[in-house]
Formats: structure tokens, sequence, C-alpha cells
């Protein structure tokens, strides 16, 4: 009942967010959003720590900016795109990085999504360090005109929950359940006859296509795609939104990457507040340097505060 | 002289570059070999306390007037000071749980790290000249042989042989493997073992320290140097597997000599090469070339 309770006023506020709050910055956090649940699907729910998400995201971003820019496709089928691409690249890295374990996993999608770093940094149709620029909204479904935020805030919204929905859905399904069984236990759910690889390559390769379709509504969002988003620090970036807001939960994600997305926004002013109040000049800079600050939360989660907000929540109610 | 169309003076000076590089990466994966034996921790931080390393000596001479010979003793020695302070402060909390928090810890580390240095000298690097004793080049009559470079290979590979041989030839190194097969037993024989992982740790990250003041005049000493090295270490150190210290030092030697050879013959793939390696490397050879499954 509470949860439903919960649910509810998640979705009452959603709706109604883009009266009190910018659309575009909301929506931004949708992406993250969802790119976080994406991921929080390998980590929270079949206890494999992926370090290379930002390939999927930063690299559908950029397929679907180019599909829809150059080859000017109707804006479903430039997402579209963008998520089959992350799923074969899903495909490729799953296929390597399940062949060790632990930590060496972790170690190899980072390796590969730095490979595909400096692909996308050399490939000319990305832009370089430019990044790519002007992609158009486009319409939806040939009648719906995104170049209104608005309009644009609730498809995002209605792509988000849909994927959450899905996952939920996936958590939940028997496929669901022996995710849950490799991360308790592996070498017993082999034994009990399950093929983990296959389980596991299957998680990955939904993971990396939802983080796909995250990052391709970003890009038409936001009208360009950038190196940024293919770098290892968005991957860092990943894992701290589902950390702090609590792997392994449902909404966790969703709270960390909030929170996440409006400190990157808010910090230099927060960093101007307290140089004014202290008169120590360098407080000034720290809106530069946001990876100070996420550093520290880092730190902090790791030792502290493991089971992020709504981890402790939960522990709390139950 | 030419060789496939290139001439070969070309080639020995890439080769040499690929060296150095080479050298760096082995310092690096030992470091983190060794760690990751005793501790179970991959130490994500070591890239940036390689930039530390190379930041004190920095600043050793352009705050202080500390020459360099000085700072290549003394910034390992502070970096591992810094890293028994991270060990016995936050890293030994974490041994119980899964290994991936020492990995999510030491990130977080790394980005604060980062942060700092970036708070204060920006992204640009700073500019730290050779030492005066090793400027200039010698004429070996097939190549110029850049005295620096040769120094930075010849310094690293004693430092790794050096390691190579305490670990596995002397009693310290005995209590260290033991240490890595089986803590419990090694405590049980009155062996001080919480001691014996801070000072190892220490001395990880010294070496990283000492790879960065090495690395400071011939790389420029800017922020983000670490970073950008640590996932090729990351990746150097799947290919060799941890299991074996000369097999380490080997691998980051051979990568190195691969990527500067690379960077003659086709160049775009030169930041790459060390990834498809890696990627070969698991579809034959799962565990590594000198790994064991553990």
């Amino acid at each position: 009942m509470l949860k439903k309770l919960g649910y509810l006023a998640v979705l009452v506020g959603a709706l109604a967010a883009p009266m009190f709050l910018y659309p575009v910055l909301l929506m931004k956090i949708l992406c993250f959003a969802l790119f976080a649940c994406a991921f929080n699907l390998l980590i929270g729910f079949t206890g494999l720590l992926s370090f290379g998400h930002a390939a999927f995201f930063g690299g559908a971003s950029y397929i679907a900016g180019h599909a829809l820019k150059v080859w000017g496709v109707p804006t479903e089928l430039g997402l579209l795109l963008g998520v089959v691409f992350a799923a074969l690249m899903g495909l490729l890295v799953g296929k390597l990085a399940i062949r060790r374990q632990g930590i060496y996993f972790t170690m190899i999608t980072m390796a590969l999504s730095q490979m595909l770093f400096f692909v996308f940094l050399q490939a000319p149709f990305t832009g370089g360090e430019d990044g790519l620029q002007s992609i158009p909204r486009g319409t939806l479904l040939g009648s719906i005109d995104l170049k209104n935020d608005l309009t644009m805030y609730y498809v995002v919204l209605g792509i988000v929950i849909a994927s959450f929905l899905l996952i939920v859905r996936i958590i939940h399904s028997p496929f669901g359940q022996v995710l849950k069984a490799v991360k308790e236990n592996e070498p017993r759910a082999i034994s009990l006859g399950y093929d983990t690889d296959r389980y596991k390559l299957l998680a990955f390769v939904l993971s990396a296509a939802l983080a796909g379709l995250a990052g391709s509504t970003k890009a038409v969002v936001l009208g360009f795609g950038t190196l940024t988003d293919v770098h290892w620090s968005m991957s860092g970036l990943v894992v701290l939104m589902t950390l702090v807001g609590g792997m392994g939960t449902l909404l966790g994600p969703v709270v960390g990457a909030i929170i996440i997305i409006a400190l990157e926004n808010k910090l230099g002013d927060f960093g101007t507040w307290l140089a004014t109040i202290t008169h120590i000049e360098w407080f000034n800079t720290i809106g530069e340097s946001v990876t100070m600050v996420t550093g520290f939360i880092f730190i902090m989660c790791v030792l502290a505060f493991r089971r992020g907000i709504i981890g402790e929540l939960a522990a709390r109610i139950r | 002289m030419e060789l496939f169309g290139i001439p070969m003076s070309a080639l020995l000076g890439q080769l040499l570059l690929g060296l150095v590089n080479g050298s760096f990466y082995a310092m690096l994966s030992l470091g983190l070999a060794v760690i990751f034996g005793l501790l179970n921790v991959i130490n994500f931080a070591h890239g940036a306390l390689y930039m530390m390393g190379a930041f004190l000596a920095w600043m050793g001479l352009n705050y202080f007037g500390i020459n360099y010979w000085v700072m290549l003793i003394v910034a390992p020695i502070l970096v591992g000071l810094f890293g028994i302070i991270i060990e016995k402060t936050m890293l030994q909390w974490l041994y119980r749980l899964d290994h991936l928090y020492g990995l999510l810890l030491t990130f977080g580390i790394t980005l604060m790290l980062e942060g700092i240095f970036r708070s204060f000298y920006g992204v640009s690097g700073q500019p730290f000249s050779v030492p005066s004793q090793l400027s200039g080049a010698t004429d070996l009559g097939f190549m110029i042989l850049p005295n620096y470079r040769a120094w930075v290979v010849f310094a690293s590979i004693v430092v790794c042989l050096m390691t190579w041989f305490v670990i596995e030839k002397t009693r310290l190194g005995a209590y260290l493997r033991a240490g890595t097969e089986n803590p419990k037993m090694v405590e049980a024989f009155g062996i001080n073992v919480p001691l014996m992982v801070t000072l190892t740790y220490g001395f990880g990250v010294a070496l990283a320290g000492f790879a960065g003041v090495l690395a400071a005049p011939v790389l420029q000493v800017s922020p983000l140097m670490g970073s950008n090295l640590i996932i090729v270490v990351f990746a150097v150190v799947v290919i060799g597997g941890m299991g074996s210290i000369l097999g380490s030092i080997l691998t980051g030697l051979g990568l190195g000599v691969i990527e500067g050879l690379t960077k003659v013959f086709y160049p775009e793939l030169s930041a790459t090469v060390v990834f498809i390696i890696m990627a070969i490397v698991l579809l034959i050879r799962p565990a590594g070339l000198f790994g064991r499954e553990k």
C-alpha cells in the first residue's frame, strides 16, 4: 500500500513538474534516470559491475543523432537505430567481458569502452572534439511536433515510464529470478543446471540497449552528442547515481540521477554562496571541479552508506 | 637504412618511445598486481597517485627549488605515506566486502585527487625540464639516443627487477607470497599481516609515484595524466594476468613496444591497439598470458 502510494506520488510529481521547473533540465534528468535504471539492471539485479556503460549511452546518442541529422530519418526510427547499435555493442562487449569473473569483468568493460571512445574520437561523423551539433528533433509518428519543450517532455516521460515498467517486468520474470540466483551464488546456479553465461549476456545486452535508448533520447532532447557522453567519467557517473540512490532498488537510480544532475547544475551557485559567506576565494572554483565533490560523495557512499537513499529508507520502514 | 619503407632511425626512435611507455605500464601493472595479490583490491587510484608523484616533483622544483634527483627519492616516499593513510583510514574497512567496493572507493579517491589538482592547476600541462645531467642525446651511429629516455627505461627496469628479487628471493617476499595464498595461516605463524598489508599498499603506490617522477620530464605534468594511463594499464593487467611478477613486467614492456611500432606503421590504430590485443587474448586465453584463474 505504502509502495503504491509512493509510486503514485512520483507519477503525479513527474506529470506536474514542468509547470515548476525548466523542462529541458527535467528531460535531462529523465534520460539519466533511465540510464541509471538500465545500469542497475546489471549491478543491482545481476551483480555485474560494468564500468563501460558510457560507450552504449554516448555511442547510441551519436548514432541516433547522425541518423536524424544526416539521413533525415523520422525521430522514432532514429531512436530505434541508437538502441540497436547499443544492443550490438552490448553483445560484443558482453561476449568478451563475461569470459572473466568479478573484478576482471569490470576492467574489461572499462578497457573496451575506452577503445570505443577512441573510435568515436577519430571517426569523421562524430565531429571529434567539437561533437555532433544541431540534431533536429523532428516529429513523432509524422504528426506530433517535438520542437515544443512541453510536448517533448511528455514524450520523454512516456519513454522512460515504459522502459521502467519493462525493467520491473524483467526483474520479476522467471528470467529475472535466474539473474538473482546468479547474483547471490553463481556456482550454485550453475550446479542447478543454468547456463549462467547466457543469462549474464542477455542481461548485459538488455542493459546496454536501454542505456542506448537513454542516450539517443538525450541526443534528441538536447540536440547534440558529445565526447563527454562516451568518456569513462560518464561510466563512473552512472555508477555514482545508482550507488547514491541504492543499488538493487527499483526507484533508487531515479533518485540518484535527480540528485547528481541537480548537484552538477547547482554546484557553481553553491560554491559562490560559500565564497561570499566565508570569504574564501577558492570556493568559487568548486563549480569547475565537480569531480572533487562527486569523488567525495563516492567515498562517503562506499564507506558509510552502501545501501543508498532508497535502500536505507526501505530498511527503516521494514 | 630502411626497413619496410620506413627510415631505420625513425623506427628505432618510436621503439624507444614505446619502451618508455612500456616501462610506465610495467611499473604500474606491477604495483597493481602486488596490491591485488594481498589486498584483493584493484587500485583505481594508481593513476592518480602516479600523477601525484609527477606533481610532487614539479612542486618540489618550482616552490622549494629541490632538484629532480632528490625528488626521485622523496616523492615516492610521500606518495607511499599518503597511500598508507588511505589504507589505514579507508581501505581497511572494506576487505570483508565484495571486491567491487574497493574499486569504487579508489575510483572516488581518483576523482577527488584529480579535482583538487585541477582546481589549482587547470587541465593544461605544466612543463618540467629534463635534469641537466641527462639533457641532450648520444649519437650511437645508427640512431640518436635521447639520454633521458634511455634513463627512464634503465631506471624502471632496475626498479622492477629489484621488486621481483625482493618478492621472489627474500624472506620478506616469502611472507608476502604466503600472505597472498593464505593470510590466516600466515597470521597464525605470528606474522603481523595487517601491517604487511598496509606496507604492501604503501609500496605499491610508491612505485606509481616513482613512475610519475620519471614521467614528469617526458610527458607534461597535468592532473589528467594518470586517468588516461590507468585504463590502458588495466588492459595490460587483463592481458598479462596478475599471477606473475615477471609476467607483469614483460607484458608491460612488450605492449609499450607494440604500441610504439603501431605508431610507425599504422598511426590511426596506436590508441586502440592495446585494447584490440586484449580482446584477442580474451578470446584465445581468457586467463591472460601469464595468469591462472583465481
